[in-house]
């Protein structure tokens, strides 16, 4: 029931917030974060109960909602859920926090619509009936929609138009794939039901799983995003106001990880052995071709947003790579990338507050006026670039060691992102914070509540970086299930165990 | 006693959280002492550790202690645990004390500067990376102080932030750098996955038990471990960020540039030894390496005439001596030099620093002069450095490390005649570029006024340093002057000693030669550039002195083959070719619109005659059906 | 008395009716437009006629009526528009009242 509590509150606190903004505008921020608070702590709370050993899933709550045709009410928590959802709260809490100058009109309607999106994105990763998922995927979609057009830059129209036909059309091809993941279901076992647990396990043919498999990864793929599906993002999060930014980045992109690590493998475990090899060459393309877009942009945001798409070349380089240390490595990716890129897009729309203006060639030498910003510029930039002692290293690490089990190739090739990241990343101190002034500006250094906000985010990724084991600890049931769950049925459909990805490094056997 | 291992590098790394926090809000005498004291407590700390340790001898081999349990995914682990023996205790002992006194002597060169607290907050961070990279236990966490320490080298070359060239000096570094770093994390992917475990004890064992030596995996692994070290310690090719570097203040040059981090490569080396002796076309590899490095270097500095730029092209051109070292086995050799070498090159740059703020930023050695006169105690401390630099005979201790490596490359079992050369040229080139510094810059007549005399806090490190420069080589004495293996006795307790060969000639015959070679370096150093100046002016605007002062060109080349291509790749597709697929659809959708549209065209008769020929399918299809 | 078969009386009001489409979709004219209109009504009603007559049921004259009094009623609309239109436009060529167009 509890995890009913969760979306509701914020579904009430969204209304509320709407209401009460058409009185006072402070009321409004402040429904909000006491919303996502009362979250926050209720999932703390959860996450210090200890696991069952039992089952991995720490919360299973079901109801039948439309049984005729086998949808349920069906969400359920696990590890790698309940990260996620703590990474949620956490992110909200800091969305409304650093929108406290920056939106002025319709304050309401805009808390209405963060809350409305944290409401889709905690269905999202609490759903396990794929109907209800499908439905709350949607969900997230309408009111970020919203939130560029409405309170967005320049082009925020055409964004925001992007961003929803994009993800739309991509996830009408997901929800085709639903349906026939259901009728192929139902025509082999009789029983009709959109419900996760009972699908696991379909038996369809390899064709079959590959077409109902390329549906949902279309919509992942989008999401997280992929090359060449990426166009979306630099769009929008380039036209999105802070807020907008940071939920895309830190939050939207990470669902299209978990609907990897949640749908794609356990559901389609054949069809995704044979999609793997193609998997992570796009993990590694992406990488490197983001790195190299993100080097060239003069527009400080959509610098960040390319750097985006290079990240998530991890995850999905990651994914296919089928081993435990590299899924721990996404699950520590999905939340150190949120956290970093999620502050470096703080700091751009705290200097956008300042100067108007996201032209790199017009800053320069901004340390001297405010340090504490260089200072975290700098911190974060360090992240992106993968420096050991904050989270994106552990997370890159991980992934690069697991990938290297599967394909040395594509690791060699991942780890030319590493040279390519510093690139970028120290693109953006020297331009923003050193070297000459550019612009004749005199801005203030960050505010206590700035302050806040960038210092608990510094924290947290360092935090990552040095102590990243609770993390692990709470993941480990759910991706063991993931793993086990994708053995199990390749073994029982014939292929041979060393086919699991487990293409070692033969050289050193052989000349041995 | 183990437990205080820990704290060598959490005090340092404690100072700069306490300079970072509360830097702008204490007052200047306060950051210094906070600065000074860490160092100071790290350093006293590691010779009270180091006593003890050497007490223990040789039944304690190391002392371990794990601090916390770092990374547990899967069956990856790794753990925040350090551990202390021989060999670390010297690079310790190394930073701690010369950190130390580069820190005493940091307070007077940067009094004047508005980033005193943000100085000092590096510097500490710096020197706990660098702990941190000596005592860690495993080869993640030794990964972990290594790119510590390229961060604080970037924070801290480009200090000045104002002026971007420094920036971009800055980032060479860091750029050059990680190349090498993503050569090692390869290698050392590969070392866990073969021995599944990042420890390096339980490495090296696995090694030599598992890996046949000469095997191709072996070979591979030991050449990118030392891809790595090659560009943390600037040698070929990857050596052309160093130069450039000297655009940070001098005690970071001397710090960093000099004694430390430059040196990182060679600790990697010593300490993963049992790979290298698995691999010897690597090992062969790293001693070539160094030789030519050694030559390159030595020749780019004669025709500098930045004064740090010359003390940089001698900074690369002794750690190929170090390398050179390595390549042959003379373990304990190379670790001897860093040692030696960290007290004279440290007291060069800190000296030098002195000159160049004396003379208000002035570094071209041309334009200074008769500094004899005006700067007594930094003249002799100067000289000193350089005697020691040269291998001034007998009475220098650069001349007991080097003499060691000259000997060791024709003696042992690896070396070879070539080498020796070399090395034997190198130190001709050392004596003359060494001395050429000295007679331009303090003798002859004074183009620059020093503006004002350097205070006690810069000059006591300097004649700390210069002592340790003529006394800190008897501790290892070589056959001939007394046999007297002090050092080498404590560093074989990691170390492998080095294999030698019967070479047919005698020690003594190869020390009376480089004596000679010195000696002749230095007297020709008088005539060309003291006494005869037409000579060496004659050559500078040869094209071979501009190749040398260029470094050899290797920056243009790699501005050919990398930088440019590079940028040009990023912005001829800076637009994202793959938008249009979009801007493919979005424009197909418009132009299905525009041929629509014409069918409304608002004619009644078009209408009409539209519903007349739907009709007129519609009932023929109805019909035929 | 000649009977003729119920094909051809079909045919004729067939016949009929294409003139009449024809000529709607041929004249510019919005009057002969209507006329053309008319020509067709009628074709119907005489289909009906003929029906009425091919089954001997009288319902076939009654829908005659009301085809008739159907067209009287659209006439006098169909002529008040004309009106209007040409109040409007000053002509009554069908192909110049295009505004509804979709391009520009």
């Amino acid at each position: 029931m509890i995890l009913v509590y969760l979306i509701a509150v914020l579904l009430t606190g969204a209304f509320l917030a709407w209401i009460a903004g058409i009185w006072n505008t402070v009321w409004s921020r402040i429904i909000s974060i006491v919303a996502l608070s009362i979250d926050l702590i209720q999932i703390i709370i959860l996450a210090l109960k200890p696991v069952s050993p039992a089952s991995s899933w720490i919360i299973d709550f079901k109801l039948d909602w439309i049984p005729e045709f086998g949808i349920g009410l069906h969400l359920a928590l696990d590890g790698l859920s309940l990260l996620m959802l703590i990474l949620t709260f956490f992110l909200g809490i800091i969305a409304v926090l650093i929108s406290w100058k920056e939106i002025n009109s319709k304050v309401g309607f805009f808390h209405f619509n963060l809350l409305l999106i944290m409401a889709g994105i905690i269905g999202v990763f609490l759903s396990l009936d794929l109907f209800l998922f499908y439905f709350f995927w949607e969900l997230m979609l309408v009111p970020m929609y919203f939130l560029i057009g409405i309170w967005g830059h320049e082009n925020r129209t055409a964004a925001s138009n992007k961003f929803f036909l994009y993800t739309q059309a991509s996830g009408l091809l997901m929800f085709i794939a639903i349906i026939a993941l259901y009728f192929v279901h139902g025509h082999s076992t009789g029983s009709y039901t959109f419900d996760y647990l009972q699908l696991l396990g379909t038996k369809m043919s390899a064709s079959t799983g590959l077409l109902i498999m390329s549906g949902f990864l279309a919509a992942f793929l989008v999401k997280l995003p992929v090359v060449p599906l990426h166009n979306w993002l630099p769009d929008a999060h380039t036209e999105a106001p802070t807020a907008g930014s940071l939920i895309l980045a830190a939050l939207l992109l990470k669902t299209g990880a978990y609907g990897l690590l949640r749908f794609i493998v356990p559901l389609f475990p054949a069809a995704s052995l044979t999609f793997a090899p193609i998997g992570m060459l796009l993990g590694v393309v992406g990488i490197l071709y983001g790195a190299k877009l993100s080097f060239a942009q003069t527009d400080f945001k959509r610098l960040v947003a390319y750097t985006s798409v290079s990240h998530m070349g991890f995850v999905i380089l990651g994914v296919f790579s089928f081993n435990e240390i590299a899924y721990q490595g996404v699950i520590v990716q999905m939340i150190s990338h949120g956290i970093s890129t999620g502050a470096l897009f703080i700091l751009v729309g705290q200097l956008y507050e300042r100067i108007h203006t996201r032209d790199l060639n017009r800053m320069g030498g901004l340390w001297e006026e405010a340090p504490f910003m260089g200072a975290m510029g700098l911190v974060f930039s360090m992240a992106s670039l993968g420096l050991p002692g904050l989270g994106n290293f552990i997370a890159e690490l991980l992934i690069l060691v697991g990938v290297f089990k599967a394909s040395v190739l594509m690791s060699c090739l991942a780890c030319l992102g590493l040279i390519a990241a510093t690139i970028y990343s120290l693109r953006i101190v020297q331009k923003v914070f050193l070297g000459k002034k550019n612009g004749i500006w005199e801005i203030n250094d960050l505010n206590v509540r700035e302050k806040t906000v960038l210092a608990a985010l510094c924290i947290v990724i360092v935090g990552l970086g040095l102590f990243p084991k609770p993390v692990f600890d709470i993941a480990k049931p759910a991706l063991i299930k993931t793993l086990d769950i994708k053995e199990k049925t390749i073994h029982v459909e014939g292929i041979s165990k060393n086919e699991t990805g487990e293409k070692s490094i033969h050289f050193y056997q052989i000349s041995k | 006693m183990a437990t205080y291992t820990a704290l060598i590098p959490a005090i340092p790394l404690l100072g700069f959280l306490v300079l970072a926090l509360f830097g702008p809000k204490l007052s200047r005498r306060a950051i210094g002492n906070i600065g000074v004291s860490s160092i100071g407590i790290v350093a006293l700390l590691t010779i009270i550790t180091g006593i003890e340790f050497i007490k223990s001898l040789p039944g304690v081999k190391s002392y371990s202690v794990v601090v916390w349990e770092w990374i547990n995914a899967g069956n990856l682990k790794a753990n925040i645990s350090f551990s202390l023996d021989a060999l670390s205790l010297v690079f310790c002992f190394v930073i701690t004390f010369v950190g130390f006194l580069i820190h005493v002597y940091s307070v007077g060169f940067m009094a004047k500067d508005e980033g005193f607290s943000r100085f000092f907050a590096y510097m500490n961070l710096f020197v706990g990376s660098m702990l941190i990279l000596v005592l860690a236990d495993n080869i993640l966490l030794m990964y972990l102080g290594w790119e510590g320490v390229g961060l604080c080298s970037y924070l801290l070359i480009g200090f000045w932030y104002k002026v971007p060239e420094n920036g971009y000096a800055a980032r060479k570094a860091f750029i050059i750098t990680r190349i090498g770093d993503t050569a090692m994390i390869i290698g050392i992917f590969i070392l866990f996955l073969s021995f599944g475990t990042f420890n390096i004890e339980g490495i090296m064992q696995q090694a030599s038990e598992k890996w046949i030596s000469g095997s191709s995996i072996a070979v591979l692994t030991a050449a990118l471990l030392l891809g790595g070290a090659l560009g943390k310690s600037a040698q070929l090719p990857l050596q052309t960020w160093l130069p450039d570097a000297m655009a940070g203040p001098s005690p970071v040059s001397a710090l960093i540039h000099a004694a430390t981090m430059v040196t990182a490569g060679v600790y990697l080396i010593a300490r993963t030894h049992v790979l290298f002796n698995l691999a010897p076309v690597v090992q062969a590899a790293i001693a070539i390496i160094g030789a030519l490095t050694l030559l390159i270097a030595g020749f780019s500095a004669l025709a500098q005439h930045d004064l740090k730029r010359i003390l940089a092209y001698s900074t690369i051109s002794q750690i190929g001596y170090m390398f050179l070292a390595l390549g042959v086995g003379a373990w304990s050799a190379a670790v001897f030099h860093f040692m030696i070498h960290a007290f004279f090159k440290a007291l060069l740059f800190l000296a030098a620093g002195v000159v160049i703020l004396v003379l208000n930023e002035e570094h071209d050695i041309f334009r200074m002069g008769g500094l004899r006169k005006k700067m007594p105690v930094i003249f002799w401390t100067f000289l000193i450095g350089s005697a020691s630099l040269s291998a001034l005979p007998l009475v220098t201790a650069g001349f007991y490390s080097k003499e060691e490596i000259l000997w060791f490359s024709i003696s042992a079992e690896k070396g070879g005649t070539l080498l020796w050369i070399a090395g034997i040229i190198g130190a001709f080139l050392t004596a003359l570029y060494s001395f050429r510094m000295i007679f331009i810059a303090f003798f002859g007549e004074a183009r620059t006024q020093p503006s004002f005399l350097p205070g006690i806090r810069m000059t006591i490190p300097l004649i700390i340093l210069a002592a340790l420069s003529v006394f800190g080589g008897f501790i290892e004495l070589p056959e001939s002057f007394g046999n007297f293996h002090l050092f080498s006795n404590l560093v074989d307790n990691t170390l492998p000693e080095t294999i030698t060969r019967e070479t047919g000639y005698s020690e003594i015959l190869f020390q009376s030669l480089s004596a000679l070679i010195a000696l002749t370096g230095i007297y020709l150093a008088y005539v060309i550039y003291l006494k005869k100046p037409a000579i060496s002016e004659s050559f500078y605007n040869s094209r071979l002195n501009k190749f040398f002062e260029k470094g050899w060109a290797f920056d243009r080349l790699y501005d050919f083959l990398f930088v440019k291509p590079a940028v040009w790749l990023s912005e001829i597709d800076k637009d994202d070719i793959f938008d249009w697929l979009n801007i493919g659809i979005s424009r197909l959708a418009i132009l299905s619109n525009r041929l629509l549209s014409l069918t409304q065209n608002g004619k009644l008769r078009w209408y009409l005659l539209s519903f007349t020929i739907g009709i007129a399918l519609i009932l023929t299809y109805m019909i035929l059906k | 008395m000649l009977t003729v078969p119920v094909e051809i009386q079909i045919l004729f009001a067939g016949i009929l009716f294409l003139l009449g489409l024809i000529g709607l979709l041929v004249r510019r004219n919005m009057i002969f437009m209507l006329m053309s209109i008319e020509v067709m009504f009628n074709s119907a009603g005489l289909v009906f006629i003929i029906a009425g007559n091919h089954w001997k049921q009288p319902d076939g004259q009654v829908m005659f009526i009301f085809i008739l009094a159907v067209t009287a009623v659209e006439v006098a609309i169909g002529l008040a528009l004309l009106l209007q239109v040409y109040h409007h436009y000053k002509t009554l060529d069908a192909d110049s009242i295009n505004k509804l167009k979709d391009y520009h």
